[in-house]
Parts: structure tokens; sequence; C-alpha cells
């Protein structure tokens, strides 16, 4: 994989992961002209499709896209289904995780993608061993409060 | 949000991000998170020292608003700061913040390498992780430098935890990746194979994804890993849904896993072993016969998983293609896909299906879902889908079905997607050209094209077909019919007044008879398009008119009307002014006869390969053309040159020794100029260097002189200087650049040694290698140069003869005619002669020969051989092995224009050569 872009339906970018080298300026390029693609699309369309030399599969969850791009010899069907496992992380740690989530606690996020995907490949795909690896650093907590955020949650798995 | 406040929430953090988001406006954003990097800044810079809390929250909030899209330029020691913290937290965000903003300050990643290192050894398994998935997301060369070589010892360390290997694995894959060179695994390849062993179905998924990595790049030396593989692959498909406890993902065991094993196995042949094979193949059967059982989940993600491992599969067999049954099988399986409903598994087993019709085996199997995939072209409603519909029916198009999917394309093209129709265009051509066995029908289709999707058709296309009409006479007259007819539609496209304005113009003739297509009625037909036309166009139809003079004279006064007129020979368009003023002159000046030389009809082009095929397979990677395809191109055509390069060499032959009669007055044959081609050459189709065979032509120049121009075409000049002393020899190369566009990625080997050459030649620019030579032995064959260099991203392949020859070792040897034939009958031994008779080359002018055998590198010897017409030479060829003495006689019989050619040297191969060399060059 050669990256992963999570992005709202309104084309703001919630998490953005970068497995090749590129400049800031070609991660800008590639990540607004992706987003334009992938929001134009309608409902029933297929997840692929060719952009560049690369193959994009991506996969809607209530308002947010996940979108990977792939090379040439990758497996789109399995890769949906990294997509899925990592939205099942999200949702299991977060407890039916919703895009606020993952804006104010972006930094997870990243954490649990990087158990999950190092790389750009599988490190890990049993869901238990991920999250075990995440929470060990959670029992190194220190406060507990944002009980400020109860605003309309919608769960991203409930689509 | 109970839920959420797991982990060490930040307050500060969660206040500046709703602050953030209840910004009504982008100025408004701007203004807070300026506030906040000011409040950030003097927090850092303040007296006070910081406690780690803060400082995290401070790193974590520059990396949110660095992630919003601002530019973030301070904060960087700060993090590194973070990383010696004791507490994880701590550690996590200042490896988070590294790893997205990397900052090449030297003095940094010095300290961030530390960092990494402390945390590395400290057998601390949760540091190791965080410290190798930090080099993983930055896999930097420094990185790469300071890292490579430890990494693979805790790979495989007996003592190292699963977690760390998995993350070992995967970041030396991903140094790998960047920097191949530092990272030698040697020693550890068996070791790092038998991970596919390992119990740990995670070390297993993540240490296979480098295994794949490093076998495509050394099979060789990874070759064990297909048995394990298989066995792996072998004991999951056959276990139940349950074995595999979280491995298993909606009731498939380890998809991904499986998946990347049979990935694996497709960077090697089919296993040798028969038990491996046998083994294989009952996988394979198992993963075929699974997606026919009815499913044990209704969930997506089942069935993904599930056919995940299908698709992979049936990509292996494809692969091998050598199981006509697997095959069959698995083209089966795809038909079912074509009509699933979901559309991924259409779009799927449409794309699957491209490859399998390109295999012999099944080639038939997937002709027979012809209907399902025509259906798909005209009813799927996503453009992505259609577009693979397109492909396959591309790809299974054969001389049996070919009118049928020629005429769906063709309808399909009046509705196409706009971003689809130029490739579409293209593919009709092709298949029109490939498969027609009438070219009545062959010239209707690409006029339809032409009449449909004018705007696509590119002049490679329209050139083809006018190529085709004009090397077969069969076709000429229903060309000349139908171009007619197409010309009566009130708006015709422009390409088809080119195309029907040559045609015309050259065959005009056939169709004149009838009364309805008369000279004149020709004529007007093609002037009432002339005002809408553009100037390229315009110049065409100009020669046309000339063209038409020649074939029907009662039209010349008509026509000459035409080009008196004011809007003519007084255009503002220097180009159409000339033509107009040059023919005016030419129709009234010169003779029927003149005339008649002058417009013949246009010679036969030379066969080659299709010059839109070539245009298809630039455009598009291996997916669009399959190899079957390439080759039986080289085999048609020979040359791969394409329609637009073709103008160059035919130009060149006007303007050279044999200037054609039946110059090309269309204008079709003069090749673009150099200059002005070389900024659109990436549209261009320029392959001028074919295929890869050895360029030898100027290699022969070189045997009697030691300077000049070795290679030239369009895009490149080789010059070259030498200079030879005893047995060294030292040769300048220069590389000039004759377009106007970089040459990148230059680079050039010799079978020898030599140093390496600038990467880059600018357009217009030269550049130059020294290669020194040493003449160790006696040699026949001369060094390759092999040249590769990227010109407008086509890649440019050329291989020359180095003109070193054994005679540039010569030392001239000056003797007198006693000692001459006094050596020469000591050479006595027959193979120490070599001797040729031949017909002369070139005039038999004596100061020319002189010159030459001088060139030679011999001393030529006056007054030697009774006969004065009869040069002879000697000289010593110095090698640092040996030295050898050779003799020359050269006697040229003037009247039958032959020479014989005798040599003796001491060595026998040495005659041979020389004497080889030299008969090409009289």
């Amino acid at each position: 994989m050669q990256f992963m872009l999570l992005f709202s339906r309104q084309g703001k970018l919630r998490l953005q992961k970068w497995y090749v080298p590129l400049s800031d300026k070609e991660k800008k390029k590639i990540t607004r002209e992706l987003v334009q693609t992938v929001l134009a699309r309608k409902p029933k369309m297929c997840s692929f499709l060719e952009w560049r030399d690369l193959k994009i599969v991506y996969k809607r969850y209530a308002s947010l896209y996940f979108c990977c791009a792939i090379e040439d010899q990758d497996n789109e069907l399995i890769t949906l289904e990294i997509i899925h496992r990592y939205v099942e992380l999200l949702d299991k740690y977060f407890g039916s995780v919703c895009e606020l989530d993952i804006i104010f606690n972006f930094e997870k996020a990243y954490f649990i993608l990087d158990e999950f995907l190092l790389g750009g490949e599988a490190q890990e795909t049993s869901k238990k061993n991920v999250l075990k690896a995440i929470e060990q650093a959670d029992l190194l907590q220190e406060v507990r409060h944002m009980c400020f955020l109860k605003i309309c949650r919608i769960s991203v798995l409930t689509q | 949000m109970p839920a959420v406040s797991k982990g060490d929430g930040m307050r500060g953090l969660a206040v500046f991000i709703s602050d953030i988001r209840n910004c009504k406006s982008k100025e408004a954003e701007i203004k807070r998170i300026n506030k906040e990097l000011a409040n950030i800044r003097s927090k850092f810079k303040g007296d006070k020292a910081l406690d780690g809390y803060s400082k995290k929250k401070y790193v974590c909030k520059l990396l949110f608003i660095f992630l919003l899209g601002h530019d973030i330029d301070f904060g960087h020691m700060e993090a590194v700061n973070l990383l010696s913290s004791n507490k994880y937290t701590e550690k996590q965000i200042g490896y988070l913040f590294i790893s997205v903003l990397v900052n090449s300050n030297s003095e940094l990643i010095r300290l961030i390498n530390n960092a990494i290192k402390n945390d590395l050894s400290s057998r601390n398994p949760t540091f190791m992780c965080l410290a190798l998935h930090c080099i993983a997301n930055v896999g930097s060369r420094e990185m790469a430098e300071a890292f490579a070589g430890e990494i693979p010892r805790i790979l495989v360390a007996g003592d190292t935890m699963d977690s760390v290997k998995q993350s070992a694995a995967l970041c030396l894959l991903r140094l790998y990746k960047t920097s191949p060179d530092l990272v030698l695994m040697g020693e550890w390849t068996s070791r790092v194979v038998h991970l596919l062993n390992d119990q740990h179905m995670g070390v297993v998924t993540a240490a296979i994804s480098l295994i794949t990595c490093l076998s495509q790049k050394n099979p060789d030396e990874f070759k064990t890993c297909v048995s394990l593989a298989v066995s792996r692959l072998s004991r999951i498909v056959s276990s139940a849904s349950t074995d595999l406890q979280d491995y298993t993902y909606y009731f498939v065991p380890a998809p991904w896993l499986s998946c990347k094993l049979l990935r694996l196995l497709q960077c090697y042949p089919p296993p040798e072993d028969g038990a491996v094979k046998g083994r294989l193949v009952e996988c394979l059967e198992t993963i075929l016969n699974k997606a026919q059982e009815p499913p044990k989940s209704k969930k997506v993600q089942h069935s993904n998983a599930k056919n995940a491992i299908l698709f992979e599969a049936i990509s292996l067999i494809i692969h091998y293609d050598s199981e006509p049954n697997l095959l069959v099988r698995a083209c089966n399986q795809l038909g079912q896909f074509l009509q699933h409903r979901e559309t991924n598994l259409r779009y799927l087993a449409l794309e699957s299906m491209c490859t399998l019709a390109s295999s012999e085996f099944s080639h038939e199997a997937v002709k027979t879902h012809i209907e399902t995939v025509i259906n798909a072209l005209k009813t799927e409603r996503d453009v992505s889908v259609r577009q693979r519909a397109a492909d396959l029916l591309y790809a299974m198009c054969d001389r049996s079905n070919a009118k049928q999917i020629v005429a769906e394309m063709l309808s399909y093209l009046e509705t196409a997607d706009y971003s689809i129709r130029e490739e579409m265009v293209l593919k009709v051509a092709i298949l029109a050209e490939k498969y027609a066995v009438d070219y009545s029908w062959y010239v209707d289709t690409i006029l339809n094209l032409i009449r449909i999707a004018g705007d696509y058709v590119s002049e490679e296309v329209w050139y083809r077909v006018i190529q085709i009409v004009i090397n077969r006479d069969d076709v000429q007259g229903y060309a000349a019919k139908t171009v007619f007819e197409a010309l009566q539609a009130p708006a015709c496209h422009e390409n088809m007044v080119k195309v029907g304005g040559y045609i015309l113009g050259e065959f005009g003739n056939l169709i004149a008879g009838d009364p309805r297509s008369s000279p004149l009625v020709q004529f007007n037909l093609l002037h009432s398009k002339f005002h809408l036309c553009s100037v390229p166009t315009r110049a065409l139809l100009l020669s046309a008119y000339i063209k038409f003079i020649n074939l029907f004279p009662e039209t010349k006064s008509t026509i000459q009307e035409v080009l008196r007129s004011d809007s003519q020979i007084r255009n503002s368009d220097v180009e159409l002014q000339q033509r107009a003023v040059e023919y005016l002159k030419l129709s009234s000046i010169a003779s029927t006869d003149v005339l008649a030389t002058v417009l013949e009809e246009m010679p036969p082009f030379p066969e080659r390969e299709s010059s839109i095929l070539a245009k298809l397979k630039k455009k598009k990677g291996p997916g669009a053309v399959s190899v079957n395809e390439l080759e039986e191109g080289k085999r048609e055509g020979g040359e791969l040159n394409g329609g637009g390069e073709r103008g160059g060499d035919s130009s060149t032959s006007a303007v050279g020794s044999t200037p054609s009669p039946s110059a090309d007055l269309l204008g079709l044959r003069a090749g673009p100029p150099v200059t002005a081609a070389a900024p659109s050459a990436g549209s261009l189709l320029v392959d001028v260097f074919s295929e890869a065979g050895v360029n030898d032509d100027g290699f022969l120049r070189f045997v009697c002189k030691n300077n000049g121009v070795l290679f030239e075409n369009q895009l490149l000049q080789i010059g070259i200087k030498s200079e030879y002393r005893q047995n060294l020899g030292r040769m300048y190369l220069f590389y000039g650049n004759k377009t106007s566009v970089q040459f990148v990625t230059f680079t050039t080997t010799l079978n020898v040694q030599a140093k390496p050459v600038e990467p880059l030649i600018e357009g217009g620019a030269q550049v130059q290698q020294v290669i020194n030579i040493e003449c160790l032995t006696d040699f026949s064959d001369a060094p390759l140069l092999n040249i590769k260099f990227r010109y407008g991203g086509a890649l440019q392949n050329l291989t020359l003869k180095l003109p070193v020859t054994i005679n540039k070792f010569f030392q001239p040897t000056e003797m007198a005619s006693h000692d001459f034939f006094q050596r020469w009958k000591q050479l006595s031994l027959p193979q120490q002669e070599a001797q040729k008779i031949f017909k002369a080359n070139h005039a038999m002018d004596t100061e020319v020969l002189k010159a030459k055998l001088l060139g030679l590198g011999m001393a030529l010897l006056e007054n030697v051989d009774p006969n004065p017409e009869n040069f002879v030479c000697a000289g010593v060829i110095q090698t640092k092995a040996q030295q050898v003495g050779s003799l020359l006689r050269l006697e040229p019989n003037a009247q039958a224009q032959m020479y014989r050619l005798t040599v003796r040297s001491s060595k026998d191969t040495v005659s041979k050569r020389l004497c080889e060399l030299l008969a090409e060059q009289f």
C-alpha cells in the first residue's frame, strides 16, 4: 500500500498515512485530487478505480471515506477488508467510533494504525492482539475527562 | 463521551481542537492558530522548564496544526526531548511527531537516531516497537545507514518477542524499499525464510511481506520459501474456520496471510518437486471448490475475504499458465461473477478475465462470455466497469468475432464517456486493422470512427488508413467512393476532409467515370469544405488540387482560377501562399509529362508496425496490450518506428542521393523538423532505436580513421575522437542531444569497465565520456557499448559496437623491398595467410586508397612491389602479451573492378581479422 487517507463527506482530511516518500506539496496535490475524485462518485459505484498508475480502493462509513492506494499486483478485495478491519479496531477502541473521536483523538487513530499496518503492509491482523498493544499504553494514562464532547455521535459502523 | 476518555486525554488539546472547529471562517481559524503558535513558542522559549505532560500537549497541538495543512517550523527539539522520556505516552507522541514531520536537520537526525538506538537496546518490547515503527515510518537513508545492520539481528534472535519481530520484519521491508543497497540479508536469509514456519500467525503475516519483496529481487536465494509457503497455505486452506481463532475473519481462515502466500508463489515458476506441486494444485482446487459452497455468512466481509483469496489463486493459476483444467475452471468461476449483483465482483471478474483471454488454454472459454461482456459495456452504470468491459472485449477479440466486437465498440463510442474515447478509438482502429479480412470493411470502420468520434481520432489513425489504402490497390476504388460519399454530409469532421482530400487527390480518377462523381463534382465538394478548415488541412487540400490538375486536365482552368484568387495567392499564411504560388506556376509552366512525373501516385509505404498500436502501447501499460501482440507487432513490422516518425527517414531519402520523382506534395511524408517535434515528444511515437539489436553501421567506417560520428538519429548523435600509441588507446565519446528536451537517467555500459557518464543531458547539450583502452592480446570482437536513457518518458535503448579494432594498435614498420619479401616468405605457413578477393565498393582512386591504408596504421611501402599498381604495407601490432608482425598486399584490378587482398602475419587470428576488416573498406 502506498498511502491511506481518511476524509469526511465535506472533503476535510482526517487522517493521512504515507508509506512512500513524497514532498509535502505532492501529498497535498494527491489529496486534493483524490478527495475530489472519490467524492464525485455515486453510492452504488464500484469501490475500485484506476488512478495514475495506482489502484484506489475506497469505502464510505457514515460520514467518513477511507481510501487506500495500492499497487498494480495488490489485491483489491483484501484491501477493502483492511479498511474494514481498521474501522473495527477504531470502533472497538472508542466504543462505536464516530468522526469526532477521530478528530479529537487523532493521535490514537495513528497509533492504532501503526499497530495494524506498518510500512504499508499488514503487521497484525488479529483484533485482540492489536488492541492489547494499544491498551497496554493506556494503562499508563493520566487524566480522564472530555465529557463535554457529547455532541451528536453517529457511529461509523451503523451505516 | 465517557467511553472516549480512555487513554491520556489532554484537556488543553481538546479545547484547542473545539475552538478550531467552532471557527466560522478560514480567517478566524488562521487567527486562532497563530495565537496558539505564539503561545506554544513562548512556552518553549520561557525560562520555566516545562514538565513532560505540557511538552507532550504542545507538541501534539503542533502536530494537529500541521495535519490541518499549516507549516510548522519549530518544536522539533521538544519532540526529540520527548523521545527520551520514561513515560510511554510522552515517548509515543514524540515519535509520532518525528514520523509525521521529519526534518533533514542533521543535528536532529543524530539525536533521533540516538534515542532510537537507546530504545532498541532497552529490551523493553513496547519501546522497541515504538522505535521500529518510527524507523519504518520515516524510512530515510540516514536511518537505513544507522540501523539496517541491527534490525535483521533483532528479527531472527531467539529471545525477541513476537510483536517486536513483526515490527522488525516490516521495518526492514521499508528500509529495503528505500535503500536496497544497505540491507544485506546474506547470513540471515535462511532464518528469515523459516519465519514462514513460525507458530505465531502474526509473525508469519508480517514476515511474508518482507520475504515476498526480497524474493522478487533475489529469487534464487529465497527459493526455499516455495515449499514452506505451499505447506503453510495447505494447512490454512484445509483448516476449519475456528482453528485459527482470532486470525479467522468472518469465517474465513487467515485471509490476509492466504493472499500473501499466493502472492509470494507468483514470484516463482510452478514447483519442480512433484509432491509440492501436487499439494499446491490441491490447495488451488480446494479454493475453487469453496467458491461454489454456500456462504457461511451473509456479511459482505465474508464474501470479500473469501473472494480475495479466490482472485489471488486465479492470479497464480494465470501466472503458471500450465494447468488447462484450472484455467478453464477459473474462467467459469469468473463467468459467474460477471453477472453478480456486487459491482466490485463484476469489475474484478472483467479485469481478471482480460489476462485469461491471453492464455491459449482459456482464450476460447473466455470468448463464450462475449454476450455478457457486450451487455456490460452497454448497461453498466459505472464508467470504470464499462472501461474494464471494453478492455476485455479488446482482449478476447480474434478473427472469429472481430466484426461483432468492432461493431459493438463503434456503437458504444457514440455515447462513450469522454475520458475513455481516445483509447476506445485506438482500440477500434487496431482491431479493424488486425482482423481485417476485406479491406473495404476496414475503410468503412475507420471512416465511421472519424464520423462518430472525429475529435478523438489522432493523426496516427488517419495516417494509417491512408498508408493502407495506398499499399493495397484492391481497396483504392472503394475508398475513393466511400470518402466521396462521406464528404457529402453537410457537417463532416475535419479529419474526414483530410482523408478525403488525400484519397481523392490520389485515386479520384477511379470514380471519375460516374457522372455523379465527375472530376468537377469531386473538386467542388472538396473546395466547399475549404473555408471551414484549419491551415494544415487547407495546405493538404491545395496539394490535392494540384494532383487533380494532373489527374483531370479538364479541371485545370477551374483550379488555376482558385489558386489565382487573392485569398490564396495573397494569403496571410506563408505556407498557404507559397503553395498557391508554386502550384499555380507549376501547373502553367510544366509540360504534361513533367507534371505527370512530379505528381505521380504515391509509391507504397514501407510496411512497418502499425503506428497506432505503438501509440496504444505508449498510452497504457501492459494491461491494455497483451504481450502476444507486442511480439506479433515485432514479427510483422521489424521496426518499431511509429507513423509520426515516418516522415523523418523518407524526407532524408528525398533530399539524399536519389530524389524520388514523386515527392510527397501532400506533406504527409515530410516529417516535422526535429526541433519542432521535440516539445511534444511525449505524444510522439518515438522509439527510434527499434529493437535492441546491435547497431554496427558506424563501426566499419572507423577501421581506417579515428575520428568522426559513430551514430546519429533524430535524437542523439555520438561522436568519437580517439588516439592510440603502442598497445594503449584513449577514446573520447561525445553524446549530443539533438532535441530541445532533456535526456534523463542517461547511462552507458560497456562490457568492459568505463567511467560513468553524466546521467542527464540537457536539450541541445553534449556530454563527454573518456575511455582508456589497453590491448592485452589480439582480439576480433569489438567492445559493446550499451546506452540507455529516457526521452519524453520513453526508454531508449541502444547497443553500439565501439570501433576499437586490432589494427588500431599497429606500429608502422618501414622496410626495403628485399626485407619485405624475405619476411613475406618467412610467414609461409598456410594458416598465417588470409586472402580475400572482392568487388570494389568505391571508386578505385589511388590517392584515396593510399589514405585509407595509412589510416589503417601500417607503413605504406613504396617501390617494393614490382607492379606499381599494387600496394604493400608492413606493421607490428602491439599488445601487452606479444607483438604480432603483419604484412599486407593489395592488388587492384581496375578493369574488373576487383581487389585481391592478402595478409600474412605471425598469428593466424590476426591475419583473418585484418582481412575481414579491410575487405569492407575499399
